[in-house]
């Protein structure tokens, strides 16, 4: 496969359970600084698209290409070193630790063994740890076990935990899920802020939050590309409302 | 407040924690106890490293190893070759058809000191091989469990299997294991006279020291990014893995570094207790250990220690006197533990320390400060699993 300016080039992925491919040839671009938003029904593979960006899930062929690097053949946390984060659809967080600590956790120093047991913590954690805790609205919660947090909270702080790693490339698996009206709105500000210098990868079904963020929507459906373009023209589209706006 | 003392010590907390029991096991229990009691409670701590180190691979990194009586035993059996060699000097052994070799050797027909027993002619490679054969094996057997993802339920039940299979293989190669009987009739160290009520008490106080540094030692591992690492693993693995760390490297070091404390606490019992069996490897012991963690709790370096001695306490004033009914009692004191309190003793303690702490300083806000120092922590978590624990919640 050639190279590109994309971030994110995925070409002819393809992945069978037992024949059944959940993901069929699918090709996708994601550019520098772009907000994507991947919907389309149940079933229709986007969060297999996810597990498989992320090495979760291992592809039967095709290429998954980020800033030029082939990502199917690396591990889990290599990939997540080479700028990849990756949020969970349920929110996966370390409930016994504290805000604070979620966050210094995931502080992308002191990865190893030896490292982790050396690690300081210097002014640039502090640092960094209330630059993202503001960011996330979290800032009066640091000191909260992680437990005790709403659940809208604990999307934020999930959210959070993968700003501290600074990744060039952030996938969140329906964000919005179980939130309130308000806190939508307040993720969706979050969103189109943290998007400023990286490209973003979003799963959802909310027509109306996609909306508020999307640069642009790729439906799925039955592991293939259906439409592609702004928010317009795939709610336009014929094909979409047949299998899934029109319900 | 990050100081390497800080860590050490586990604040002023873990310090106070921490000079109490130094005080009970180095001044009051020597002070209290005859030299025959004080040899039994020498034993009953160096349980207590086995203790120690469930808490950093059970209690924090949720990892249920089963067989931690491998560790202990081959720490164990390290010192006990070297003080055996020792103890078969031709002179004391002439009776003997090859006098100059271990005396069960001698009773199964083996003529000459075998290959693998040849380095604990060494004090020093002995003490070498006590602290790396067990690390060795544990690494072994970590890298292919850990590299493979096998946790849980399965992680224990093969430690339990591997604690069976070296009991049958010591059992079956009596002439060069001893056998059910063990490596025993041992005598000197050094030429060093090892059963004197003197050399009793000098082992009793190197076992303590040991002790005492080693959950210093465990401590500063707990209170590092390293042991807020474990607790994250505990709580949810997955999302560990994908903020870039490789998972099992974290798990593979804390089985190590366990199995070698349980190493050293062997090595300390075949010198205090002067000989070494297979009946301290196998299932029941490495349960019993696993108990003797739970009733101290498992999320408290200091609580085990206390554990471990109530327990044993337990067991010889009740196996005693009803020696049928105690392995019921010790079953239905696990169970019961598990239940009612998971975090055992230390966990009742902190509750009560809540109580008390929050009836004094009823009107006073208490500041809060940003603490990284784990220790004590005292958060349950369904037992035999390293699922998340917030499942429930």
């Amino acid at each position: 496969m050639s190279n590109t300016d994309f971030v994110l080039a995925i070409e002819d992925l393809t992945v069978s359970f037992d024949g059944f491919k959940a993901v069929d040839a699918l090709t996708l671009y994601v550019d520098k600084n772009e907000l994507r938003v991947v919907i389309g029904p149940n079933g229709a593979g986007k969060t297999t698209v996810l597990d498989l960006i992320c090495g979760k899930t291992k592809s039967t062929s095709g290429s998954i290409k980020f800033n030029n690097k082939e990502l199917t053949k690396l591990s889990e946390h290599e990939i997540v070193r080479t700028g990849v984060g990756r949020k969970f659809q349920t929110p996966s967080i370390y409930e016994n630790l504290s805000v604070y600590q979620n966050l210094e956790v995931s502080y992308p120093k002191g990865r190893n063994v030896w490292g982790s047991l050396t690690f300081k913590r210097t002014e640039a954690v502090l640092e960094q740890v209330n630059k993202i805790a503001r960011e996330i609205m979290l800032e009066e919660q640091l000191e909260m076990e992680a437990a005790l947090l709403s659940h809208g909270q604990k999307q934020w702080l999930e959210i959070g935990m993968l700003l501290m790693q600074e990744p060039e490339l952030l996938m969140l698996d329906e964000p919005v899920a179980g939130m309130s009206a308000k806190e939508r709105d307040q993720t969706a500000d979050l969103l189109n802020r943290i998007c400023q210098n990286r490209s973003v990868l979003v799963i959802e079904h909310d027509m109306e939050f996609v909306k508020k963020i999307a640069h642009k929507v790729t439906v799925l459906h039955q592991g293939k590309i259906l439409a592609e373009g702004t928010m317009e023209q795939v709610q336009a589209d014929e094909r979409v409302i047949e299998v899934y706006l029109g319900h | 407040m990050n100081t390497l003392t800080d860590k050490l010590l586990g604040g002023k907390q873990g310090a106070i924690g921490l000079a109490i029991l130094a005080a009970i096991i180095l001044i009051v229990l020597p002070l209290g106890l005859d030299p025959f009691r004080i040899g039994m409670v020498g034993k009953y701590l160096t349980y207590a490293f086995v203790a120690v180190s469930l808490v950093l691979l059970w209690g924090y990194g949720g990892i249920l190893s089963l067989g931690q009586g491998i560790f202990f035993g081959l720490g164990g059996y390290c010192m006990a070759m070297f003080l055996k060699l020792e103890a078969s000097d031709p002179v004391s052994t002439k009776i003997q058809t090859t006098p100059g070799i271990p005396d069960f050797m001698d009773w199964n027909q083996i003529t000459a000191i075998p290959l693998f027993w040849q380095p604990f002619h060494s004090f020093t490679l002995t003490i070498l091989a006590v602290l790396l054969v067990p690390t060795l094996f544990a690494f072994i057997i970590g890298f292919a469990m850990f590299k493979r993802r096998v946790g849980g339920v399965y992680f224990a039940i093969i430690t339990q299997a591997i604690a069976l299979i070296l009991t049958i293989l010591i059992v079956g190669q009596q002439g060069y294991t001893g056998g059910v009987n063990g490596i025993t009739d041992l005598k000197t160290l050094l030429g060093w006279d090892i059963r004197t009520d003197h050399a009793k008490y000098i082992l009793y106080y190197i076992n303590a020291f040991l002790l005492i540094a080693i959950i210093m030692a465990s401590r500063y591992i707990l209170s590092s990014k390293f042991g807020m690492l474990l607790l994250a693993m505990r709580d949810k693995e997955e999302r560990v893995r994908f903020s870039g760390y490789d998972v099992s490297n974290f798990k593979i070091f804390i089985f190590c570094f366990a199995a070698l404390i349980s190493a050293i606490g062997g090595a300390m019992f075949t010198l205090q207790v002067g000989f070494m069996s297979p009946t301290f490897i196998g299932i029941v012991p490495s349960i019993e250990m696993v108990i003797f963690a739970a009733v101290g709790g498992r999320m408290s370096l200091i609580g085990v220690v206390y554990g471990t001695l109530l327990v044993n306490y337990g067991k010889s004033v009740f196996s005693e006197t009803y020696p049928e009914l105690w392995l019921f009692l010790m079953g239905g004191l696990f169970i019961s533990v598990v239940m009612f309190f998971p975090n055992g003793l230390a966990g009742i303690y902190t509750d009560l320390m809540k109580k008390f702490q929050s009836r004094k300083t009823k009107s006073v806000p208490v500041k809060l400060e940003v603490v990284a120092v784990v220790h004590e922590k005292t958060e349950s978590e369904p037992i035999l699993t390293s699922e998340p624990a917030g499942a429930k919640a």
